[in-house]
């Protein structure tokens, strides 16, 4: 079983490929390179070092969201694409459940953290090896987030690049319980994203046609279209 | 990638520069042997224009099956395609990255060369899919983001002598559609009200300086506009039939005064339209009376080729491909893309 993995929902890049549970090999990047110039010659090239066709590969996994609207829907087109056109599963991994993956062997509470401009996060709570979501995959305000922390009672472990923008803020209100992960778990990883992939079912063919990013937040003019409506109801 | 001679001479063309996702399969640069469009302008209606994320939205849904509908209708498979062509660009950067990067995948998937195609010059070969070309050429283009007056010497050659100095037509048009309260896109709908109206409001001519080429739709815009405030403030109602018919009466003579000129001072075999507001009525009528008499061969295509389409992508792509041209697969998404000659 040969697995491609394609992570691009952030600034950092990274594919790997996996066979029958080995790593073959995997590039992880962070570097200023939009990722339609960089995404797909990565997957050329790790193939072409492998020594792989595409038509060797028998299912594909991308980090499906949430995090920067261009980075997921690039990964997603290509992953999409690919699966498609080469008649092999897609299956998608949460861009965050895939972060929270790296802390490996920790039993604790992780919290991975995207950021999303002007005082908000992509984030989520998952607990240990298992990565159980304790708080699903949303779009909040740090302060939020912060909050529902504090409430657990518990250590959290936050991990991303991202952290560092929020870590005065973090350390503010959760003091003690605030855990930060090395810097080395920082940056997402393909083999990680088909870790997660190998856990899940394998769709059917017929559904790559169907597969969609996870946004986890609506397009800002459609938000104040629907505030509208609710505005007009109200009147 | 990279291979010159083709098989079959089959092109596969997708275009997402804007809101309409799209696919097509070309043969030897004329045939359509499929052609499939997936419009949005019923998802972008509620906002009244193109919403760029809602647009990429839509895109990324789409793609796969689009593809595979153009694929379908032409009963080809990948391996008897030669080569892959995308708009990339100019555009909405967001929508053009979604056709391109499906193009890299598709292409390196089944092993095809990639061609990147300047969405103008794909609207002026949609000529080459209903008659050849013959050089030297004229050609108009006008949709919702351009207006320009393109020389064409040769296949692949390409001179702007005239552009917008401010707003598009296409987007005159839209925004005098929204004064009219015309529902998006609201082009189409001015065309149509000011073929019933009778009378018309004399609004200005703008044609710059005298050997100009280049055009200004904002001046016509806020001469709408100012007219629709001013009969308001005096209580008065006005006549949409009557301003759309002086309007576009405006557009259409300086459009074609423009390209009659450059057309006689050029010397061109031939002159074409192309672009969504090609579709026009008004405009298509006065362009063929005046080149009719003129002598002068004009053509414009069939409605479905001057909106944003995958066809005239492939018809360009062609030439191009012949011309040695390829694409790579570090190709990204270029919003502000000049035409630029491959001759």
């Amino acid at each position: 079983m040969i697995w491609l993995g394609i992570e691009t929902a952030n600034t950092p890049l990274s594919v790997a490929v996996v066979k029958d549970g080995k790593v073959v090999a995997e590039m992880v990047q962070n570097i200023k390179l939009t990722h339609s110039a960089g995404a797909m010659p990565a997957i050329e090239e790790i193939l072409a070092r492998v020594g792989l066709k595409p038509n060797d590969l028998d299912a594909i996994a991308v980090s499906e969201g949430p995090g920067s609207y261009t980075g997921v829907r690039i990964g997603v087109t290509l992953a999409k694409t690919l699966a498609w056109t080469l008649q092999k599963p897609l299956v998608g991994v949460s861009s965050l459940q895939a972060l929270a993956a790296n802390v490996v062997l920790y039993n604790g509470m992780i919290c991975p953290v995207f950021d999303a401009r002007r005082g908000n996060v992509y984030t989520a709570v998952y607990q240990g090896m298992a990565l159980e979501a304790i708080v699903d995959d949303y779009h909040a305000h740090i302060d939020d987030l912060l909050e529902r922390l504090k409430a657990l009672e518990v250590p959290i472990l936050f991990v991303g690049t991202d952290v560092d923008i929020f870590w005065e803020n973090i350390v503010e209100v959760l003091g003690d319980q605030a855990v930060r992960a090395p810097f080395s778990f920082d940056l997402p990883r393909a083999t990680e994203v088909i870790r997660v992939a190998t856990k899940k079912e394998l769709p059917n063919v017929e559904a790559t046609h169907y597969f969609v990013p996870q946004y986890k937040r609506i397009a800002e003019a459609e938000a104040n279209w629907l505030k509208e409506q609710k505005e007009k109801q109200h009147e | 990638m990279g291979e010159f001679i083709m098989k079959n001479g089959m092109i596969l063309a997708i275009e997402s520069s804007c809101d309409e996702t799209a696919a097509a399969i070309i043969r030897n640069g004329k045939e359509i042997v499929s052609n499939v469009v997936a419009s949005q302008i019923e998802s972008h209606k509620r906002f009244g224009g193109v919403v760029p994320e809602i647009a990429s939205r839509h895109h990324v849904e789409q793609i796969t099956m689009v593809i595979e509908e153009a694929l379908a209708q032409a009963n080809l498979k990948p391996a008897d395609l030669d080569a892959v062509a995308v708009t990339e660009g100019p555009g909405l950067v967001g929508a053009l990255l979604i056709g391109i990067n499906a193009a890299k995948a598709f292409a390196f998937a089944n092993n095809l060369p990639i061609v990147g195609v300047h969405h103008i010059a794909g609207h002026i070969y949609a000529n080459a899919l209903v008659q050849p070309m013959e050089f030297p050429l004229l050609a108009l283009v006008v949709s919702g983001g351009h207006t320009e007056l393109v020389y064409m010497k040769e296949h692949g050659s390409f001179e702007v002598i005239g552009e917008t100095r401010d707003d598009a037509a296409g987007e005159a048009y839209d925004k005098v559609a929204r004064v009219l309260n015309l529902p998006y896109p609201g082009g189409p709908r001015i065309d149509q009200l000011a073929h019933e109206g009778e009378e018309a409001v004399p609004f200005p001519r703008v044609w710059l300086e005298e050997d100009s080429y280049d055009f200004s739709f904002s001046g016509l815009k806020s001469a709408v506009i100012n007219y629709k405030h001013n009969m308001d403030q005096r209580g008065e109602q006005i006549s949409p039939t009557a301003v759309a018919k002086g309007f576009q009466e405006s557009v259409v003579e300086v459009l074609t005064a423009k390209t009659l000129r450059a057309a006689r001072e050029y010397q061109v075999k031939q002159v074409i339209a192309a672009g969504g507001v090609a579709a026009n009525r008004g405009l298509r009528t006065s362009l063929e009376a005046v080149f009719n008499e003129e002598g002068i061969p004009f053509f414009v295509p069939p409605l479905k080729l001057c909106t944003d389409n995958a066809a005239m992508i492939g018809a360009a792509a062609m030439p191009m491909f012949e011309a040695g041209m390829r694409g790579n697969l570090m190709m990204n998404g270029r919003p502000g893309m000049e035409l630029k000659s491959w001759v």
